[in-house]
């Protein structure tokens, strides 16, 4: 019988789809709950779109539940996300005492049981207060490396009661006196940003946001933010121009609403006023065709952060057979096997040297983009996430 | 006519759990002191698990270690010294330890300075946990054999190359274990015991199997 997994045979790695139905063999019939508190938008959601349902067609009891909180609850965790992410946001006694509220009436309108239960990120991690049988992991996405304090004391009370913690990356974990499991977040080769595009489509974007095909595109796809240094890449860009004549394209989600991001992005527009080759798009939420589009159009894609979380955009473009330029923040080192599939850099000039050696040598740009695409296939596909999983449910005892 | 098995040949591919243990190391003492004292599955992760997660992509050093010392500490002279290990050398894995260790403290013995990390990452030592997945086939002959390894989950061909010899400690490895006991094929079975692992990605060693198999299935039908 055909399933939503079969899609995946033209596009994964050699064997893994036979493989992945012998392993879901394991755990027929056994029950597996997502939690979370957002069923649109960011990349954790868009991969449970697809997983669950792959899931479901292998004979997994698989459900998503979505958290439902009021809007002081959102300011809440959003400061919480904030202090775990090391900013100076400080949360009151009120504050912690609402999400304990949304906890609780959470925890009598869902349904809670299930042999596995995933809680993602902090803003249901609190649900665990009501846990019933079966096995809590909690899968943090976030960097913890260095949280505010008493953000993490709060947090860290109910991350105790777990069975087991998954983190992206090592360094990204704080102690735990519970298992501590590593899995890379993945990206689904199929949905509409990384799935083929015709010449003529990718046209039609680039004409529609305005970015000319004639000369080499650098680019950059992230939120303007301080912490992806899109300064740094208009640095990185003019080193680079002095020896080839390339343009650079910012491409961010838009910034309404967000004052630090309207001020880097003012920045960026004056820096980029003076030179017509320098393009700062603002994309519109879910522009997954146009982030699409720009990744397959650019000749070297750069991801200059300072501070990231995993950095899937790396893996985006690599999929699409792009040279990766990257710096050590976050999981963009992860993701790069440095000097095969793209450079790993640390400085401006580093980049700019990597990226201008690049743009002097097309067949290695070349190799590099077609070990790129194979890279990822086999390390950070939807495939290779929707296996651990499986394994997880197989290995870790309900108790 | 082809010879077929005593036994048939059931292949199981292996799904990994990467698990963090609660150690990290700074500099190349901590890290020679770290490995004396951890479990050997940490060893068998950091220079094992390294295949199974470059099937393909083969990284510039071998295992983790060597990965370590030289893309954080800089230190590439130790790096070296750690890349140019071969696992196949050892007859198990507390004499690889071993190894890893006297490297690190001989190099240490010439060094004024103890190196360590300055503005790169810690080494944080993990372990797996393995799920043994039998994939649902067998092989009854060499040609079987040859078709099915042709088209499976690497996965498989570390099991049965890999995890088999060092840390479920069997003699040698499944493959040449069964054709040398199941189908009778000493010389071809001598062929695929002597094929080192270590020597590229686990596409590659797949490659090597194919033509190891092809060529022994060659010359038997030119036998007639």
């Amino acid at each position: 019988m055909h399933s939503a997994l079969d899609e995946y045979r033209e596009v994964s790695p050699k064997g893994t789809v036979d493989f992945l139905y012998r392993l879901s063999d394991l755990v027929q019939g056994k029950s597996f709950l997502h939690l979370n508190a957002v069923r649109y938008g960011g990349g954790m959601s868009e991969v449970l779109r697809r997983l669950v349902p792959m899931m479901v067609s292998l004979g997994v009891e698989a459900r998503w539940e979505v958290l439902a909180g009021s809007q002081e609850y959102f300011v809440v965790i959003t400061r919480m996300l904030n202090a775990l992410q090391g900013r100076d946001d400080k949360l009151t006694d009120d504050m912690y005492q609402t999400y304990a509220n949304v906890m609780e009436r959470n925890a009598k309108a869902l349904k809670l049981e299930a042999d596995m239960v995933m809680v993602h990120d902090h803003q249901p991690a609190g649900l665990v207060e009501y846990r019933t049988n079966g096995c809590w992991l909690w899968r943090c996405h976030l960097d913890l490396a260095q949280p505010q304090r008493p953000a993490w004391a709060f947090l860290r009370r109910y991350v105790l009661k777990y069975d087991a913690a998954i983190f992206s990356l090592s360094g990204f974990a704080q102690r735990l006196p519970i298992p501590k499991f590593l899995i890379y977040p993945s990206i689904d080769p199929l949905s509409p940003k990384n799935r083929d595009m015709s010449r003529s489509e990718i046209a039609q974007v680039l004409d529609r946001l305005g970015i000319p095909r004639v000369k080499p595109v650098l680019l950059q796809v992230a939120r303007f933010d301080r912490f992806k240094d899109p300064l740094g890449a208009i640095h990185t860009y003019r080193l680079v121009k002095r020896h080839h004549d390339c343009q650079l394209v910012l491409a961010g989600a838009g910034v309404m609403h967000d004052p630090e991001g309207e001020a880097v992005l003012r920045e960026l527009q004056e820096a980029g006023a003076r030179d017509p080759d320098i393009h700062v798009i603002q994309l519109p939420p879910e522009a997954d065709l146009e982030i699409n589009a720009l990744q397959r159009s650019a000749t070297v894609v750069l991801q200059k952060s300072v501070k990231e979380g995993f950095g899937l955009t790396v893996s985006e473009a690599m999929w699409k057979g792009k040279p990766v330029v990257g710096s050590t923040a976050g999981g963009i080192a992860a993701q790069i096997v440095d000097g095969v599939t793209g450079y790993v850099v640390h400085s401006v000039e580093g980049a700019a040297f990597r990226i201008r050696h690049l743009l002097n040598n097309p067949g290695l740009m070349n190799r590099m983009g077609a070990m790129a695409r194979e890279h990822v296939r086999r390390n950070f596909l939807i495939t290779r996430q929707l296996g651990d999983y499986l394994t997880l449910l197989k290995l870790l005892p309900a108790t | 006519m082809a010879r077929t098995a005593d036994a048939p040949f059931a292949f199981i591919g292996c799904s990994e759990l990467q698990e963090s243990i609660a150690h990290q190391a700074d500099d190349e003492k901590e890290l020679a002191e770290l490995i004396e004292d951890l479990p050997l599955d940490s060893i068998h992760f950091h220079t094992h698990s390294y295949f199974l997660r470059h099937g393909l992509i083969e990284g510039t050093y071998p295992n983790d270690f060597a990965q370590w010392v030289v893309t954080q500490i800089g230190d590439h002279v130790l790096g070296e010294r750690l890349a140019i290990l071969d696992p196949f050398d050892y007859p198990d894995l507390e004499n690889l330890r071993e190894e890893l260790i006297s490297i690190i403290d001989d190099h240490l013995s010439r060094s004024p300075i103890i190196p360590r990390v300055v503005f790169g990452q810690p080494f944080h030592f993990k372990r797996s946990r393995i799920l043994e997945v039998p994939i649902g086939l067998e092989a009854r002959t060499l040609q079987d054999f040859r078709d099915i390894v042709t088209d499976i989950d690497v996965s498989t061909i570390y099991y049965h190359m890999f995890e088999a010899h060092f840390r479920l400690r069997r003699a040698e490895n499944d493959f040449s274990a069964w054709m040398r006991t199941s189908l009778g094929l000493t010389n071809l079975a001598e062929r695929i015991r002597s094929i080192n692992p270590y020597q590229g990605s686990l596409e590659r060693l797949r490659s090597k199997l194919i033509s190891a198999c092809d060529e022994f299935l060659t010359g038997e039908s030119a036998k007639g």
